[in-house]
């Protein structure tokens, strides 16, 4: 579906070149193509329109059309803005406090619970003793989810089946981690829409109490237009302090990465690249960028 | 006096509209170019009409693929059990989907039998179960980490023995890119076969209405494996638009079906195109 970039770069530029004359108009026609690439990967369309301007002043001052490769040389440009626009550098997650407290947010079926226990297994080879609490209380079988991938790593898993209290499970959780000396607790909660009130202000309940060293956004890659929207929203209630991507063992080009980050301007920590457990990564700005543009 | 052809300003704010809302740029671009010959041919006067004009031929791309309305939820009297297999990516909704589905069938007076041959997620056998009982149906399971073929083996004889009339078999999300798990898929389908021809009858492709162009990889790709016959796109009660619906309506021959719209078991509509257009421009012009 996706046309090499640089091969449509190359080639624009080639028909440039035969007429002669570097123009500010024949630079906007390739801007034109990158930008078809961005809404191609799920690039905000704004920010699609943000980037491409960025990149057209650049290309302009950097005389492209003199190089041999101008496309080369475009991409170039753009590999490298969109990899400042996503950071620049790898960032870490806070683990402050004792115990350290993880709350991790996000829509449905993003990948929370599979995300919670992965950071559980990566923080326990850490040499962190881990505490999950299962705060999804809607969901059927969102517990078991849980505890079975709780099993799986080794990781304790705390739960009050009965309570419908989201607020007091992860309140008395903390309470249990202190009396166990546990010095992580990572908290999974219900997948929810932005526009779902009680639900929002669940969440925002749970971070008041819990006061958290992390607040993490979890975002399924595949996701379109949209990302900037929930992101924002989730932002405004919850002041996150990074984001997940998940399924990118997947073949989406996940420019909801770019959008988001450029829209609420909060760091990707980490990337889910599939279903196992040993399936995380920390997040790396250029490695993203590259993927965007389909290199 | 009115205008003989719209503005580019027009066209722009048009562009914006469906490519914020999923669509793709191809499909977007086939759109537009319909609107541009039919002002050209009619002479559109006002925005209201140029509204009017944008929904006939969203409506009119839809109706390419979905020519007959689904009337509700009854299955063919010469099917039964009428099988249904559940495909997607991973976490799009489909044991939702299915315990919604299960539900409606059942309130339409059909006998509904539920396969669990997801047997790989954590708790997802507990999930279909859960469900089950909530909507007070049949279901098959081997428990975890079986051979999913079998449950579906196993859940189709029990269809025919138990002369059910419907029955849904649930699978284990998989990402399309992985050819192993697709291959599965092709697998749990033939064994079915050995008790009923035509089995499944049908194959539901559940796609996130917030899924962005990747959907239309996800259309593709299950499609070759599984010969896909209908959609169901879920979480269009969220802030997304769902215009990958268009986009694959324009691009592939597959009906969609069904539309979630919430987590409970009330929540799943009978795809109905013109509705779907109205809700559509009503979201992005609210
Ligand atoms: N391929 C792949 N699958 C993933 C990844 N992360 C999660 N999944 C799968 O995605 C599906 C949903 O994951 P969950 O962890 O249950 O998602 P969730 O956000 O907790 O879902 P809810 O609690 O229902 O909102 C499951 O099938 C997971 O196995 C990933 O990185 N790659
Ligand atoms: N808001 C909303 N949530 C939905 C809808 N359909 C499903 N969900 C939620 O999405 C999440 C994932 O749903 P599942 O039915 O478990 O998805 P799945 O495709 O079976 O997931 P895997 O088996 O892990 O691949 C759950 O939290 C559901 O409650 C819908 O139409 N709207
Ligand atoms: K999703
Ligand atoms: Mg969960
Ligand atoms: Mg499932």
């Amino acid at each position: 579906m996706f046309e090499n970039l640089s091969y449509k770069l190359d080639k624009a530029f080639q028909t440039l070149k035969g007429k002669g004359q570097i123009t500010e108009i024949n630079v906007a026609a390739t801007a034109k193509e990158i930008r078809r690439a961005l809404i191609d990967a799920d690039v905000n369309y704004k920010v699609a329109k943000e980037v491409t301007d960025t990149i057209k002043e650049e290309a302009l001052g950097k005389d492209v059309l003199t190089t041999v490769s101008p496309g080369q040389l475009l991409i170039k440009i753009t590999n490298d803005e969109l990899t400042k626009l996503m950071g620049g550098k790898q960032e870490d997650i806070s683990l402050e406090g004792s115990p350290a407290t993880i709350l991790i947010s996000g829509l449905q079926g993003s990948g929370k619970t599979t995300f919670s226990g992965k950071l559980a297994n990566y923080l326990k080879k850490q040499g962190r003793t881990v505490l999950l609490v299962a705060c999804d209380i809607y969901r059927p079988a969102a517990i078991d989810q849980l505890k079975v991938l709780g099993e799986q790593i080794g990781v304790e898993v705390y739960s009050e089946p009965e309570n419908k209290n989201a607020e007091q499970i992860a309140e008395n959780a903390i309470k249990y981690a202190k009396d166990n000396g546990k010095s992580t607790v990572i908290v999974d909660t219900a997948g929810r829409l932005a526009v779902d009130e009680q639900m929002m202000n669940e969440i925002e309940g749970l971070k008041k109490s819990l006061d958290p060293s992390e607040t993490l956004f979890v975002v399924d890659s595949m996701t379109g237009q949209d990302a900037v929207n929930t992101a924002k929203v989730f932002n405004e209630r919850l002041d996150f302090d990074g984001v997940v991507l998940t399924k990118l063992d997947g073949d989406t080009r996940g420019g909801a990465a770019l959008s988001i980050r450029t829209v609420v301007d909060k760091p990707i920590k980490f990337i889910s690249t599939g279903e196992k457990m040993d399936a995380i990564d920390k997040f790396f700005p250029e490695r993203m960028a590259g993927r965007i543009l389909g290199m | 006096a009115g205008k003989s052809k719209v503005d580019d300003e027009v066209l722009d704010e048009l562009e914006e509209i469906l490519i914020s809302s999923d669509v793709g740029v191809d499909t977007m671009v086939k759109i537009i170019e319909r609107i541009e010959n039919r002002v050209a041919r009619d002479k559109y006067l006002n925005a209201s009409e140029l509204d009017t004009i944008l929904k006939e031929e969203v409506a009119g791309l839809l109706a390419e693929n979905n020519y007959e309305e689904l009337q509700g939820f009854t299955v063919p009297q010469d099917k039964k059990p009428y099988v249904i297999m559940v495909v997607g990516v991973n976490g799009v909704g489909k044991t939702t989907t299915i315990g919604k589905l299960a539900s409606r069938f059942k309130a339409s007076g059909n006998k509904v039998l539920l396969g669990a041959a997801d047997t790989f997620r954590a708790a997802a056998v507990d999930q279909l179960i859960m469900w089950s009982e909530r909507v007070d149906v049949d279901i098959v399971s081997h428990g975890m980490n079986t051979d999913p073929a079998s449950v579906a083996f196993d859940t189709v004889k029990k269809g025919v023995e138990g002369n059910y009339d419907v029955v849904i078999i649930d699978t284990a999300g998989r990402l399309h890119t992985k050819v192993n798990l697709m291959n599965e898929l092709s697998k749990i389908k033939r064994v079915m076969q050995k008790f009923i021809d035509e089995a499944p009858h049908e194959v539901l492709l559940v796609l996130d209405g917030s899924t962005g162009q990747n959907a239309f990889i996800q259309a593709k790709e299950f499609t070759k494996a599984t010969e896909v016959t209908s959609l169901a796109i879920t979480k269009l009660d969220g802030t997304a638009k769902g215009g990958v619906v268009i986009g694959i309506s324009d691009q592939f021959q597959i009906p969609v079906k069904y539309i979630g719209v919430g987590e409970k078991v009330e929540d799943l509509q009978v795809f109905n195109r013109m509705e779907f257009v109205d809700s559509f421009f009503n979201k992005e012009l609210s």
